[in-house]
């Protein structure tokens, strides 16, 4: 009865349960402190690497724009990267150094930034061999959004690794892939790179299905 | 590596809501105009997720009843929240009805009246002092997971001149991977809300309105304590490591 990689009929399968937004709230859930509740020992929040970490210390930032161009206040976002030396640790614990899963929030007030503190990841390679551009991996949940949208962030100054990335390049519009990379700006010493992600309209970011 | 062959069930995306979604008017500025990029080729930027298993959780944290009160001196039952007590349990399985052990659930939601105790919400019902309404645990080896807490209200928003949400519990799970990673509402079995509230009704099919829906379990309530909704989560199901050989 040995059927290896056998899929069972669609009709066997169970459905997924279905997405809805997170809503306005998503804060009381999942980012404790934006919401003004007291956070609990251990949260998973937005400091992804501490000085111990192997790598290239970067701050990235970024905004939430909506389709009429006004900033989205409201939004969560999910990282998930691999390390330096482009490995993914699936292993989330807050006293190592480093760990590739954070959460950030845009904020209710002023410039609405989202930020998380972490290392520059590694060019990681692909099942089929082919190396992927340094990146990370972005989830947007947010009231109005039924189902989160799943975005990159790359970085500006990877320009040879970007122009090989299988990844940048399955997005036909060269103009779109420019959505994906982050900016780099240098500020008291310290590297940042910024990335706005815009959910509608010009310069729309391109989101992925996987 | 091992990640080679592992793929996930490809996302119906016609069986969750659209992005686009004009009766819930918020997603109309917030949707995306144009189509997902499909990524063809798998790696392990999605194939793999984090493990939430040295997360160290609260002695309460999926004890709703017990892990916040404003006064700290108020024990027994006047530091209790008010409402109509209940678990609210289930398995996380799945597509292939294998489940899911040691993944992070995670809840959220508003008191009995209908508020949640956030900055910005101002609706007049009154916060709860002994209540937070928010929750979290990993789930068993079997995939179960529990929380005990109160049935939330229903709660005016303001879509139309005159929306209410239905009494609903966000959640939040993981999965092995980003892939499978799934953020829903659970109704509540019965609710007359729910077939008229706008995000219930960016579903095109109301079988997956049914994936939604909390179950009253009689066999799994206490007597003279509280009753239990079942909620069983389903998320992506992964196809390499299906073999029928057992
Ligand atoms: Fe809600």
């Amino acid at each position: 009865m040995r059927q290896p990689n056998s899929t069972p009929t669609a009709e066997l399968m169970l459905r997924e349960t279905a997405s809805q937004t997170a809503g306005p709230y998503v804060h009381i859930g999942l980012a404790l402190d934006v919401a003004g509740l007291p956070e609990r020992d251990e949260e998973i929040w937005n400091r992804m690497a501490w000085p111990e970490a192997e790598g290239e210390h970067i701050e990235v930032v970024g905004t939430v724009i909506d389709g009429n161009g006004d900033p989205v206040r409201d939004a969560l976002l999910e990282a998930w990267q691999a390390d330096a030396r482009g490995e993914y640790r699936p292993e989330f614990d807050l006293e190592q150094p480093f760990n590739g899963f954070g959460r950030t929030a845009t904020t209710a007030e002023g410039a609405s930034e989202w930020r998380l503190e972490t290392i520059k990841p590694g060019a990681v390679t692909r099942g089929d061999g082919r190396v992927m551009a340094p990146h990370i991996n972005l989830a947007i949940f947010a009231r109005g959004v039924n189902i989160h949208l799943q975005t990159r962030l790359y970085f500006e100054d990877e320009t040879e690794a970007n122009a090989a990335c299988p990844v940048l390049n399955a997005v036909e519009s060269p103009a779109r892939r420019q959505t994906l990379i982050a900016r780099r700006e240098e500020a008291d010493g310290k590297v940042r790179y910024r990335l706005d992600i815009r959910l509608q309209g010009d310069n729309e970011t391109v989101f992925f299905d996987f | 590596m091992q990640n080679a062959n592992k793929r996930f069930v490809e996302r119906d995306r016609d069986w969750h809501p659209p992005a686009y979604a004009p009766g819930y008017k918020t997603s109309v500025a917030r949707s995306p105009s144009q189509a997902l990029v499909s990524l063809q080729a798998p790696s392990a930027s999605e194939l793999t997720g984090p493990d939430f298993r040295q997360l160290r959780m609260g002695r309460h944290d999926n004890d709703l009843l017990m892990n916040f009160r404003e006064d700290p001196a108020l024990a027994g039952s006047a530091g209790l929240p008010v409402g109509e007590r209940i678990i609210m349990f289930g398995r996380v399985v799945d597509q292939f009805g294998k489940p899911v052990p040691h993944t992070l659930v995670e809840m959220w939601q508003a008191n009995a009246g209908g508020r949640y105790r956030h900055k910005k919400d101002g609706y007049l019902a009154p916060l709860d002092p002994n209540f937070g309404g928010v929750g979290r645990c990993l789930t068993d080896e079997q995939g179960w997971y529990r929380f005990r807490t109160i049935k939330p209200g229903p709660y005016p928003w303001g879509n139309g001149i005159n929306t209410w949400r239905p009494a609903h519990i966000h959640v939040s799970v993981m999965g092995p991977s980003i892939s499978t990673r799934l953020v829903t509402q659970m109704y509540f079995e019965g609710d007359p809300l729910i077939p008229i509230c706008p995000i219930v009704q960016t579903l095109k099919d109301p079988e997956a309105v049914e994936t939604m829906i909390g179950r009253l379990d009689m066999a799994r309530s206490r007597p003279m304590d509280c009753l239990a909704y079942r909620f069983d989560l389903v998320v992506r199901g992964e196809l390499q490591t299906y073999f029928e050989n057992q």
